[in-house]
């Protein structure tokens, strides 16, 4: 494959974003934008297909031969989570176009900005250019969450802005403390030059990686630093919310990036110990996702602290590191995504369809399309709980094996979190369940209903649901391949020295 | 010497006077802290090329040089961190047009609503 081909999914959503920001009419602002996202599913695809090989693909932008340029680097976990963003964009852009881009401009361009953020941070090879996406796609986000700026957004809005500029300082601090130790930001280098360093260096190049593993928790939405996360979530728009469900997995593919690789068993003695970090926090969001769920009185604050709940999950098992745990966490990770976003968006059903109730859980009107929403609503809840047979089942599967290779203590706590939390969440889900549509009274019906394009939007990310259940073996081979690939420092170390180009 | 001193002393206060206004309950004061901190973290990036006086950022020119890509992060933080201050600026104007106050925690009337 041409290595060039990897700087389309960063360039096509901003020249999109930017033509769109210029097009008035709705109807060809829309056309544009889902055409662009299901091109960009294709070249997620079309890279997908090649990391498969096991190759690693490195383009060195501007022909500047790494350490000294920046470098994009493609490998399976990349190429995974540039299809899974592109999944989401898909349905994410159809159900913009449902009459919620007609409340405010730039709805899609601000979509495509995100997704040049998301898709240059899943390629890049050098921290300072992974700052440099996040704060692309944190900007985006800010626009897109303020999105028809209604007071309680606003709010939730002003919040979430502060609490990752704080993030943003953080990060540059903690590049800036590994570059002073390291002289390099280059991950492949990084992991070159860290087992290198002295004792007094050491200390100061592990306080930069635990910064940044302060920073990374944070947009992960990990405890103790996950407070912002509901009531951004529940405040947006329903599709603006079932894009987030991206967002926090930004954070943990930045962890599960930047961790094993660099700090894994090949920096000797500069190896950091990610058990330690991260699994009593992780365990704690768990716990933290499970009762704000029972506590939540909107049927989206359920699903952003569902949303909480699968992040906590998924750093308990990716935080032990082994290889099997880690393609567990890497399933869980695509499952959550997609079952989370699917989540969103019929709350975004449920809400469209009960005037004033909104998705309040308290007693309302009959919905116009109850039955196709509850049904909806349904398949939503088994996915994301766990229950036979969808891909939530799977994952939950995998991760409870996956982990049961580590030692007993530690898989003794995990596998108890995991069950109790999937249980607590039933409860919850069931909850709203029957608030919203068994409680409603019969007697009054609305005639408002869901746009359709919302309703396709919902369906199609069922379809994508249902695939990763019924392909879960073959995506779980390549998943295993993944982590494989994840902690092989020397592959990908070779790979990068091995561009040539301008010195 | 005495420039690492004077660098980290002042990378400090700034630092300290930041987060001090960002844990006041006034979207102003936590424009001033956030300010604040970023001008601390643009002078932690710029310092941690080393310092030195009066070398050329180019290799060859001089028997030592200066780290030019210190600068160049530092000039890509301080841009960012522009556009950042700018858009927060905006986001309290318009959360006090709409609230009609500018305290961070929500009203009880609001909490109700």
């Amino acid at each position: 494959m041409n290595a060039q081909w990897l700087i389309v999914p960063v360039l096509l959503p901003a020249v999109v974003a930017a033509v769109l920001a210029l097009v008035r009419p709705l109807a060809l602002q829309r056309l544009l934008s889902v055409a662009s996202c299901a091109a960009l599913v294709g070249i997620a695809g079309h890279l997908l297909a090649s990391a498969d090989s096991g190759a690693l693909t490195v383009y060195a932008l501007g022909n500047w031969r790494p350490p000294f340029g920046i470098v994009f680097v493609l490998d399976r976990l990349s190429a995974l989570m540039l299809l899974l963003t592109a999944l989401l964009a898909l349905p994410v852009a159809i159900a913009m176009s449902g009459g919620e881009d007609e409340r405010g401009p730039f709805l899609h361009a601000f979509l495509h900005f995100q997704l040049m953020g998301l898709n240059g941070a899943f390629l890049t090879g050098d921290l300072f250019n992974l700052f440099v996406f996040f704060e692309v796609l944190l900007i985006a986000s800010y626009c897109l969450l303020l999105h028809g700026q209604s007071a309680g957004r606003v709010r939730a809005a002003w919040h979430y802005v502060v609490v990752n500029l704080v993030g943003s300082s953080l990060f540059l601090i903690a590049v800036a403390l590994l570059y002073a130790m390291t002289g390099t930001l280059n991950l492949a280098d990084l992991a070159v030059k860290l087992p290198q360093l002295h004792a007094g260096e050491r200390v100061l190049a592990h306080s930069g990686a635990l910064m940044l593993l302060v920073v990374f928790a944070l947009k992960a939405a990990m405890f103790p630093l996950f407070l912002w996360l509901a009531p951004t979530y529940s405040n947006a728009a329903a599709p603006v919310a079932a894009l987030f469900a991206i967002m926090t997995k930004v954070g943990i593919y930045a962890i599960v990036r930047v961790y094993p690789m660099v700090f894994g068993a090949t920096a000797g003695e500069a190896a950091l110990d990610l058990r330690v970090w991260l699994l009593p926090p992780a365990l704690a969001t768990m716990a933290c996702g499970a009762l704000a769920a029972l506590a939540s009185r909107r049927l989206s604050g359920i699903a952003a602290q569902l949303t909480l709940l699968s992040v906590g999950t998924i750093l308990a098992v990716g935080a032990l590191a082994t290889t099997p745990a880690l393609s567990a966490s890497l399933y869980y990770l695509a499952h959550s995504t997609l079952s989370g976003a699917l989540l969103f968006l019929v709350c975004g059903l449920v809400s469209a369809q009960r005037g004033e109730a909104l998705d309040l859980l308290k007693r309302g009107v009959t919905m116009h399309q109850s039955q196709l929403t509850a049904i909806l609503f349904l398949f939503a809840a088994v996915a994301v709980t766990g229950i036979p047979p969808m891909s939530g089942f799977m994952g939950k599967t995998m991760l409870l094996q996956g982990s049961a290779s580590a030692s007993d203590a530690v898989a003794a706590w995990i596998w108890s979190f995991v069950l109790v939390t999937s249980f607590v969440a039933i409860l919850a889900l069931m909850r709203g369940g029957i608030v919203v549509f068994w409680m409603a009274r019969s007697s009054q019906r609305t005639s408002d209903t869901a746009p359709v394009p919302l309703i396709a939007a919902a369906l199609g990310m069922v379809a994508f649901v249902m695939a990763l259940a019924t392909l879960a073996g073959p995506i779980k081979g390549f998943t295993d391949a993944t982590a494989l690939q994840m902690t092989d420092t020397h592959a990908y170390v070779r790979a990068v020295f091995a561009v040539g180009g301008r010195p | 010497m005495s420039m690492e001193l004077l660098i980290s002393i002042s990378v400090g206060v700034m630092t300290m006077a930041g987060v001090y206004l960002m844990l006041r309950a006034r979207m102003f004061s936590i424009l001033l802290g956030l300010t604040l901190l970023s001008y601390a973290v643009n002078v932690f990036v710029f310092a941690s090329g080393r310092l030195r006086i009066g070398m050329p950022p180019i290799i060859g020119a001089q028997h030592t040089y200066a780290d030019p890509l210190a600068q160049a992060l530092v000039l890509t933080a301080i841009v960012i961190s522009f556009a950042m201050t700018a858009f927060v600026v905006v986001l309290a104007i318009a959360a006090y047009t709409r609230l009609g106050h500018d305290r961070v925690q929500p009203d009880r009337e609001e909490l109700d609503r």
